[in-house]
């Protein structure tokens, strides 16, 4: 409960600062949910792999960096 | 001289004077125009060094944490008399008992950099302030802007400008504004698309130098060893490359959430400029929205981050 302000800031703060909506996602999941789990894991990457790779805050390779 | 600084001698050398306090802290006079110098009045002798003009811009605050075993009188505008209370609410000092707050409302500190762009020089020799309008002179030159254009955006866009907490008050109360329109930033970015506002934030840091001035003029960061100075684990690379200085703007930011007070101490301590308060506007602004608070108005409401309601926002899961 404490924790839901805290993901509700971050989130909000990284998406004002560029990441895009739905790289970054929280779920609600019970240790008992398994099967909810599973499909929330799959929805993430669906999601993701639609965004295609990320260059938000992406570390250089060492020969770019100055 | 000025009234400000007549009164605030004459208080603190009163208050050192009979014991009622142990130290006073203010500012001393600058040795150069514009500088901002700190000062800690222990004697009613030192209190004749104090001063005050509108440079005055760092955040007194800061000095509060690790300071238990003293009693102090602290000059204060709005803004630092609310970093105050952000102390006294997460146990960093007891307000009542250990301090007293020598009020000075606020008209709005000026920016010593837009002082030296508005006259484009910095062979600034003197400035000196009459009824809204900044007199500066220099070499070969000698102009006059007004107050509000060279005034530091935080206090453009501030709201309270008196003390909320005050023992003595050093000039007469000024209105304050709680309803005024401080999101012009944060509109200002949201306006964008996700990758025009990664390349405005990557553009804004790419001077950033890392030299932590915005956090050490920060009243909220006193943590014995800031994560970034951290090396055992390291949490951030202590290069200057964009994925770090980010990463730290972002840290920073966020660990401020629902504690800013929007002082703007940061942005008068950043070497290049950098208007970092564009972030911690928009978690203020969130934190606003979502559960009502502002930092620093009041010793009984407990901070956002320590507190939940079951009927909290969940609209970002």
């Amino acid at each position: 409960m404490f924790a839901r302000r805290k993901f509700s800031a971050a989130k909000s703060l990284l998406e004002y600062m560029g990441l895009e909506s739905g790289r970054l996602q929280f779920s609600w999941i019970s240790s008992a949910e398994a099967e909810k789990f599973a499909t929330t894991a799959n929805k993430v990457v669906e999601r993701v792999r639609e965004l295609g790779p990320a260059n938000f805050m992406q570390k250089l390779p060492l020969e770019q960096v100055a | 001289m000025d009234e400000i600084v007549l009164k605030i001698r004459q208080t603190a050398k009163e208050l050192l004077s009979e014991g009622k306090v142990d130290e006073v802290w203010g500012f001393a006079e600058p040795s150069i125009p514009m500088g901002c110098r700190p000062y800690v009045a222990r004697t009613p002798e030192d209190a004749d060094k104090l001063w005050w003009d509108s440079f005055c811009v760092m955040n007194l605050a800061n000095f509060v944490p690790r300071r238990s075993d003293k009693k102090f009188a602290v000059v204060a505008q709005g803004c630092v008399s609310r970093n105050l209370v952000v102390h006294h609410l997460e146990g960093q000092l007891d307000l009542k008992e250990q301090v007293t707050v020598l009020g000075v409302p606020s008209i709005g500190m000026l920016d010593a950099e837009a002082v030296r762009q508005a006259v484009g020089s910095v062979e600034i020799s003197e400035v000196s302030e009459e009824g809204g309008k900044v007199r500066v002179k220099g070499l070969g030159f000698d102009k006059t802007v007004s107050r509000l254009e060279v005034m530091r955006d935080s206090c453009k866009t501030c709201r309270f400008h008196n003390p909320v907490v005050c023992d003595i008050w050093i000039k007469d109360k000024t209105a304050d504004e709680p309803n005024k329109d401080k999101n012009a930033r944060v509109d200002q970015v949201e306006a964008l698309e996700p990758k025009e506002r990664q390349a405005f934030f990557e553009k804004m840091f790419s001077r950033c130098l890392r030299c932590y001035a915005c956090r050490n003029a920060c009243p909220l960061c006193y943590c014995e060893t800031c994560f970034v100075d951290e090396s055992k684990p390291q949490w951030l690379g202590k290069s200057v490359e964009m994925s770090d200085t980010l990463s730290f703007h972002f840290l920073r930011a966020f660990h401020c959430a629902g504690r800013c007070t929007d002082c703007g101490a940061c942005e008068s301590a950043c070497p290049v400029g950098i208007p970092v308060r564009y972030l911690t506007r928009k978690l203020e602004a969130d934190i606003e929205a979502k559960y009502g608070y502002q930092a620093g108005l009041d010793l009984e409401t407990k901070p956002p981050m320590s507190v939940y309601l079951p009927d909290d926002t969940d609209d970002f899961m």
